[in-house]
This record gives structure tokens, sequence and C-alpha cells, in this order.
């Protein structure tokens, strides 16, 4: 039977008519076109499918599509703002922390949840959040580092934005 | 900026062309209008048969047509890997797309800018030596005059040969080559914009899956559809040996798949604990000709001669698993039949091949089957065939619409093709002052890549032997370069510390290489190597090596804890060389990504497998390189101006293993001959290490 739920993506409400069971990717990549998160592994164990559940890094092929209803869920499509780009992919781009790209929308998200729980992380906690994702190109030491230049950005923003 | 009249034009030469290949005629399009197109608004579309799956082709070709062009980057737009588009190419491997590739763009550019400029000078009525070409326009310094390329060809297709003989713009005057412009695409990639493979939809498009069977060898005995197809919407579909369903969407198909019963006969299978044995007494069959066609036999002075001068002799045997290249994105196609006209979208290395492979699978002439390769999510080597792109097209055919087949995780390691694994027997001898007199190298199954020695040896035997083998295995980055430089290079160093010479100093003693020897002392600058002091528990390795005609050197620097032998890297560093550097981040990047990808198959990645089941089928049992395995790496670049630009992609992932290996023996005094290394992280042999 089919179920007509309500979902909140990238700040708008969405009316969807699924499956019962579809994991969460299914539903953003199939009814919503938003393929930004990957398909890769299916299993939770490479990250490429990484959003954001309520700012909580989630793996988007293991998570039931009801586990997401009520919650603001967040995609690599809804980061950048009317063309302005978050520091964090500003970041992998100064950085080049990608070579064929298919890993990074996951990691951007990865490194957000990160970021929005802790501002100024150190090198080994960007290692321990980022360990769930996998970049078989091999870019990991320039994806730390554009993590680390996003980190010190967001909190120059955050810091202009509170004295002005 | 893109013009669909010229475009017809073009596409009309670019086919008939295709078609003379086909006879046997033109090798390579002479035409410039087959490779680049300058739009009446001065956009510029440059044609390649070349893929981008990470390596950065995309921005590195774009260079090079810029630079030899005088237009600025953001006004190229390269078509890539479009059979109907793009001229004919033999694939993106082989680390041929700067050499090659990276070549012939420039020389058509170049040929292209010296025409503009001719136009403009009939047009003034000058001479064309008075012109410079400046940033898509031809300029007449003296009269202060400009007119734009677009102005030039009104958007026309240059249908006229190129002049194979332009010159070059010398490294030393590079302006856009030699740099490291941003990637171009990245915006995309980084907003979830760029649609891979995986991520295509076509209007009608249904969702395809593939029948397995239960074991590899396995055969079908006995299959029943009926549950399947009391499904709605579903097809069930069986062509020759393939079995498949479609279905609305990918859950669906997904279930319809689970509804068939299929019974399968099971053949005995070698398990991976008897693999080396196997190896080593099943030579290839005649019948298998690919591989008996790869043998190699060299030989040069007299091995048994150069052994009985000398004063030491080593005999040691080498041995690697079956790796993995579990690209992030799995083998993926959609397929759509027009009529008897068949389009697919697939993430191949080999778009001119998976066509040939669609056109005699389906029975139909090359011109009716057109392949399109998005920008690919990693290959490594492992997306050279066109399986999925066949079933696709199969599942499309029979269900009378588009349908699109990705590849689950499971089918990606249990159905692609590994790296082959294989042992490699060397024998070597040296005078007592540590001369290398005589090298013997017996390689099975991994290959001939990278197998001779580019040490000076006087006596030598070189041979390959091809070997029948349980796993399907093809092509992996840098082939079988890594594995030959693992042995050749741990054997060096078992050599060094037999002779009790400092490791280094042996190798360029019996070196006359001197671009080898180049990156054997960069390396070991840039790492301290000579006044390295390593305490207990802790030692430094070195190696070194060539193919496809750049140059690597790896300095280790390893920990072995005594009471676990737990295995630490503390930091790598390489130097490489592949003559003028086109694109020194892109390079870095590569370089980078290459020694990190080594890291998985040094330490730890190996596919493991039993009666005919692969037991490392998901990533959570088969392990890669993830962010906490990597150590500090620094990456030291030698630019040669005064030499060709060589491919990059490839070679810097050959000398991880082999000083991984020499610096765990420093550290340790455990000498480790087989790849993986350490499976279990910890060194065999060391108190309360692994076995
Ligand atoms: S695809 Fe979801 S974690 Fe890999
Ligand atoms: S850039 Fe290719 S997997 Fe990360």
């Amino acid at each position: 039977m089919a179920d007509h739920i309500q979902l909140t993506v990238n700040g708008m409400q969405r009316d969807v008519t699924i499956e019962p069971g579809q994991p969460l990717l299914t539903v953003l990549r199939d009814s919503f076109a938003l393929t930004g998160a990957k398909i890769a592994c299916g299993e939770g164990q490479c990250g490429a499918c990484t959003v954001l559940l309520d700012a909580q890094p989630v793996r988007a092929c293991s998570i039931p599509i009801h586990a997401a209803i009520g919650k603001a869920i967040q995609t690599i499509e809804g980061l950048d703002e009317a063309g302005q780009l978050h520091p964090l992919q500003q970041a992998f781009l100064d950085h080049a922390a990608l070579q064929c790209g298919y890993c990074t929308p996951g990691m951007i998200m990865s490194a957000l949840g990160l970021l929005l729980q802790n501002a100024r992380p150190a090198r080994d906690e960007i290692i321990a959040a980022m360990q769930g994702n996998i970049c078989r190109c091999g870019t990991y030491p320039r994806i730390i580092r554009a993590i680390e230049q996003a980190a010190g950005e967001l909190r120059v923003q955050k810091e202009g934005a509170h004295h002005a | 900026m893109h013009d669909e009249r010229a475009d017809t034009r073009r596409l009309a030469v670019t086919a008939a062309q295709s078609e003379d290949r086909l006879r046997g005629g033109a090798p390579d399009a002479p035409l410039i209008s087959s490779w680049l197109h300058i739009g009446a608004d001065g956009g510029v579309e440059g044609y390649t048969g070349k893929v981008e799956v990470g390596q950065n082709a995309r921005t590195a070709l774009a260079q090079a047509v810029a630079e030899e062009l005088r237009v600025p980057m953001d006004v190229i737009q390269l078509i890539m890997a479009d059979t109907d588009r793009t001229p004919f190419d033999a694939g993106t491997f082989g680390s041929q797309t700067t050499p090659i590739m990276s070549r012939r763009l420039r020389t058509v550019a170049a040929a292209t800018r010296e025409l503009l400029i001719e136009r403009a000078a009939s047009h003034w009525q000058v001479q064309p030596s008075t012109l410079t070409a400046l940033n898509g326009c031809v300029l007449d310094s003296q009269s202060g005059q400009m007119i734009s390329y677009g102005t030039l060809t009104q958007g026309e297709p240059l249908v006229l040969p190129y002049r194979q003989d332009t010159p070059l713009t010398p490294p030393q005057e590079w302006m856009v080559a030699g740099t490291s412009p941003p990637k171009v695409a990245g915006r995309a990639i980084v907003t979830g914009q760029r649609r891979y493979t995986p991520d295509l939809i076509r209007p009608g498009m249904w969702a395809g899956k593939g029948l397995r069977p239960r074991a590899l060898g396995a055969t079908l005995r006995s299959l029943d559809i009926s549950a399947a197809q009391t499904l709605p919407d579903v097809h069930v579909v069986r062509d020759g040996a393939f079995i498949g369903v479609v279905a609305p969407d990918r859950a669906r198909a997904t279930e319809a798949l689970a509804a068939l019963h299929a019974e399968w006969e099971q053949t005995e299978r070698v398990s991976a604990g008897d693999l080396f044995e196997y190896l080593r007494s099943h030579p290839a069959p005649p019948a298998e000709d690919p591989a008996r066609a790869a043998a190699l036999h060299e030989e040069c002075g007299s091995v048994e001669q150069g052994r009985n001068a000398a004063a030491h002799a080593l005999r040691r045997t080498y041995t690697h698993a079956y790796i993995a290249h579990a690209p992030l994105e799995p083998r993926a196609a959609v397929a759509e039949w027009t009529g008897d006209q068949l389009t697919v979208w697939t993430g191949t290395q080999r778009p001119f091949g998976v066509r040939g492979e669609l056109a005699a699978a389906f029975n139909l002439p090359e011109g009716r089957v057109r392949v399109i390769v998005p920008d690919t999510g990693g290959a490594y080597g492992g997306k050279h065939t066109g399986e999925v792109a066949i079933e696709a097209a199969r599942l499309a055919r029979a269900a009378g619409r588009p349908v699109k087949l990705i590849w689950t995780r499971e089918e990606e390691f249990t159905w692609a093709y590994a790296r082959p694994a294989g042992l490699i027997d060397v024998e070597s001898a040296t005078l007592v002052d540590g001369t290398l007199v005589a090298w013997e190298c017996h390689n099975y199954n991994s290959g001939a890549a990278g197998i001779r020695t580019p040490y000076a040896v006087p006596h030598q035997r070189i041979v390959f032997h091809p070997t029948h083998s349980p796993l399907r295995q093809g092509s992996y980055r840098a082939l079988a370069a890594t594995a030959n430089h693992f042995a050749r290079e741990s054997h060096m160093d078992e050599l060094a510390h037999h002779l009790g010479r400092d490791p280094l100093q042996f190798r360029l003693q019996n070196l006359q290489d001197e671009r080898l020897r180049a990156v054997l002392e960069a390396a070991a600058e840039q790492f301290g190597w000579e006044h390295a002091q390593p305490g207990p528990g802790q030692g430094i390795g070195i190696a070194g090596g060539t193919e496809k005609g750049s140059y690597v050197a790896t300095c280790v620097e390893v920990e072995v804890v005594p009471a676990s032998g737990l295995l630490q890297i503390v930091r790598v560093v390489q130097a490489f060389e592949c003559g003028a550097i086109v694109n020194p981040d892109g390079l870095r990047n590569q370089v980078e990504g290459a020694i990190i990808q080594g890291l998985g198959g040094a330490l730890f990645e190996a596919v493991d497998f039993q009666d005919g089941q692969i037991l490392t089928d998901r990533f959570s049992r088969y392990r890669v390189p993830r962010f906490a395995d990597i150590p500090p790496i620094e990456t030291v670049l030698l630019d040669r101006q005064d030499l060709p630009s060589a491919g990059a992609g490839e070679t810097p992932i050959i000398g991880i293993a082999p000083a991984i290996g020499n610096a765990v023996f420093a550290a340790s005094g455990v000498r480790l001959r087989a790849l993986p290394l350490v499976p279990d992280g910890r060194v065999p042999g060391v108190a309360g290490g692994g076995t």
C-alpha cells in the first residue's frame, strides 16, 4: 500500500506518495530528483549518500523514510544560497579536495554535520567524524585541509554577525 | 554558443571519417573540425574520446587547447567520450591522455590559431608574421586592429586538414599549461549538480536488475519465474544466458528479482588459500589466446655465466593477492532504443570499445549504436568492459522503454574483474663489491608491465608466464607494475642488507638511468635519508622505479610496536617526475591519491574467496583506506621542461608497497614478501604479532 507523507527538504514542504519501507535515499533521488546524495554501497559503509536530518549527518541509504518525517532534511542541493557557495563548498574547490567527485557531496554533508556541532574541531576530531566516508580517489589530506579552512571561515562569519 | 546547424555539418564529416576508419582508412581524424569548433560568439568546443574519471583530463585538456589557441579557459567546452560526436579513441588507460591526446589537441589548436592568423592577414592585406593571436582575437599591433575568432569563422566548421607539424609553444613560454587553474566543472560537483550515470533520468525510464549465479562458475539448472510474473508492472527478461527484471523503480525491480526462483549447478572452484600453488601449476591453456599472446621471455647475456662469476646469490619469491578497484560509482548504464538505434550512457574507460561490444551483442552496425560516457565516479582501470551496458540494453529492448541498471556493491565486488594476483620468483647475483651481475625474474599471472629491471645488469632472464586465473581479472591502475616493483624493490633491499650496504647507495651503485637516480636522490633528500636515526622499533625504507615514461621514488618511515606488532606508517615522502608538468596541483593530487590508493593494496586489501563465493563482497568486509589510515605525505615534483610530458595517473602508485615492506624490515627484522603486507594491521613474527 502506498503512503502519502509530507517531508521538509531544504526548507520546503514536499508531499510524496511512496511505498513503505523505502530508504530516504530512494525518495530523495527518485521522487525529488535530488541526486546529489549518491548511490554507492547501500549499507551505510561509505558515506556517499550522507544528508542531514535535524542537523545530524545520516546515511540516507540506510534510513527508512519514516524516520525522516517531521524532521528537517538537508541535502547538498540546499547548501548554496542565491548562487553563493557555502564556505565548505568553496573550501573543497580551493583545495581541489576532489578528483572524480563522487564522494564529494557526502563528504561536504558529513563535514557540515561536524561543524554544526563543533565549530573548532581538532584534526583528530575531523578524522573521527569523517571516518565513515570513503574517498576511493584518495583525496583525504585535502579534504581535511578544506574542512579546517571552512571551519575558520565560518567562525569569522559568525563573529562578524555577532559584532554587527 | 551551441550551433545545431554547424554541429550537424561537423558531425557528418566526423561520421564519414569514422566509417573510413572502420574500413581501415584514415587512422586519425585529420580535420580541424573533428577536434575543434569555434562558434560565431567565440565559444570553443573541443572533442575528445577520452573520459573524465577523476584524473582531471577535462581540465588538463582544456588547458592544452587554451594554451595554443590563445583563448581563456572559460570559453572552452570539452565534449568527451561520445561516440557520435568525438573522434575514435581506443580508450582512457595506459597514461596516454597527456602524451598523446594532449599533444594532439595542442597541435590542432596551434594549427587553428595559425589558420586564423592567415585569414586575418588576408583580410587586412598584411603579412601573417606581423600579427599575433591573443585572448580569442587576432591582433595587428602596428595598426591596433583586432578581429575576433568568431568573426573570422562565422561559426562555420573548419573542415580543413590541420598542419601536423605546426610547432608547439615550448614549456618555458607556457601561460596556461603549467599552471593549476580551478577544476573545470568543480562547481557542479560541490553543489551536487553533476549527473553521473546512476543519476540520469530519461523520459519513461524504468529500473532493471540482473540475476546473478549463486557462485562463480555456477550454471543455471532451473528457473521458475511464475511468482515474479504475477507482480504488477514487472517484465522478466531472458536473453541468451542473461536473466533480468524490469520494473518501474529500483525497489520493485529488487522485489521482482527476489521472486525469481533459480537453482544452480555449482562447479568446484579454487579457494584463496590454494591460490599460489594453483597459479604456479596452471599455465594458461593454449586456447586462451589473449593471455598466451602476452607471454614474454627476454634474455640478455647469460644468467648462468653471471651466477658463476658472482660472490653472492639470492633467490626469493614474492606474492600478491587479487584486489578490487571498488570505484565509488558502481557500474551503471542507461539504455534507450529508438527503433533499431541504441543509445547507452555508461561510465566506461572505452566508449568505442563498448560500442563495439554492444554492436556485436545485438548484431548491429556500429553506426546504429551510440555510447555516451558522463564524467565518471572513479575507474582505476576497472571500467574497460561493457557488461553493464549490454545488460541494460537487453532489458530496455525487452521492456520497450529506457532502462537504468546500477550494479549493487555486492555485484561490483563479486562480478567485476579484479587486479590479477600473482607470484614472482627473483634470483639475483652480485660481485663482492655489490655490483649486480645476474637477474632472473619469473612472474606468474600478474603481467608484464614494469617487469624489466631499470638497474644495469649484464646477465638477465625476464619471463612472464600467463596463467589460468581462478577469478575474473583485468586491468588496474599501473597494471602489474605494482607487483613487479614490489618484487624487485623488495629484493634490491634484501640484497643491500645481505651485503651490509645502505639501500639507497646500493641502488645508485647499480643504476645508469639518470632520471631514476634523480627521483631517488630527491626523495631521499627531502626525507632526510642520510641523517635519519631511527630509534628502536622504527625503520625507514626506500623504493624506486619507472613505468610508462615517468619516474617515482618513495621513502617511508614506520614504527612497529614491539609488544603487539602493530604497524604505524609515520610518514611518506615521494618524488615524481613525468617530464614537463602540465598542471602542478592536478599532478600533486594524482600523486597523493595514488599513494593513498596504493596504501590499501600494500597493507590490507585482498579479495578473499572460497568455493566460488567472494567473501569480501561489501565495504564492511573489504577494507579500503579511510581518513585514519593516512600518514603525513609529502610529494616532490621534478619539472623537466626539457622532456615531453608523460601521463601521471598510474606510476605514482608503484613505490609505496615496497617502501613500506623495506621499512618494516629495517624496523623489525621481519621480511614481508606478500601483498597485502599486514592484513590485520600487525607484523607477523614480532612478539604478539599476527600469524
Ligand atoms: S551509499 Fe549510503 S553509506 Fe554508502
Ligand atoms: S574524489 Fe573520487 S571518490 Fe572521492
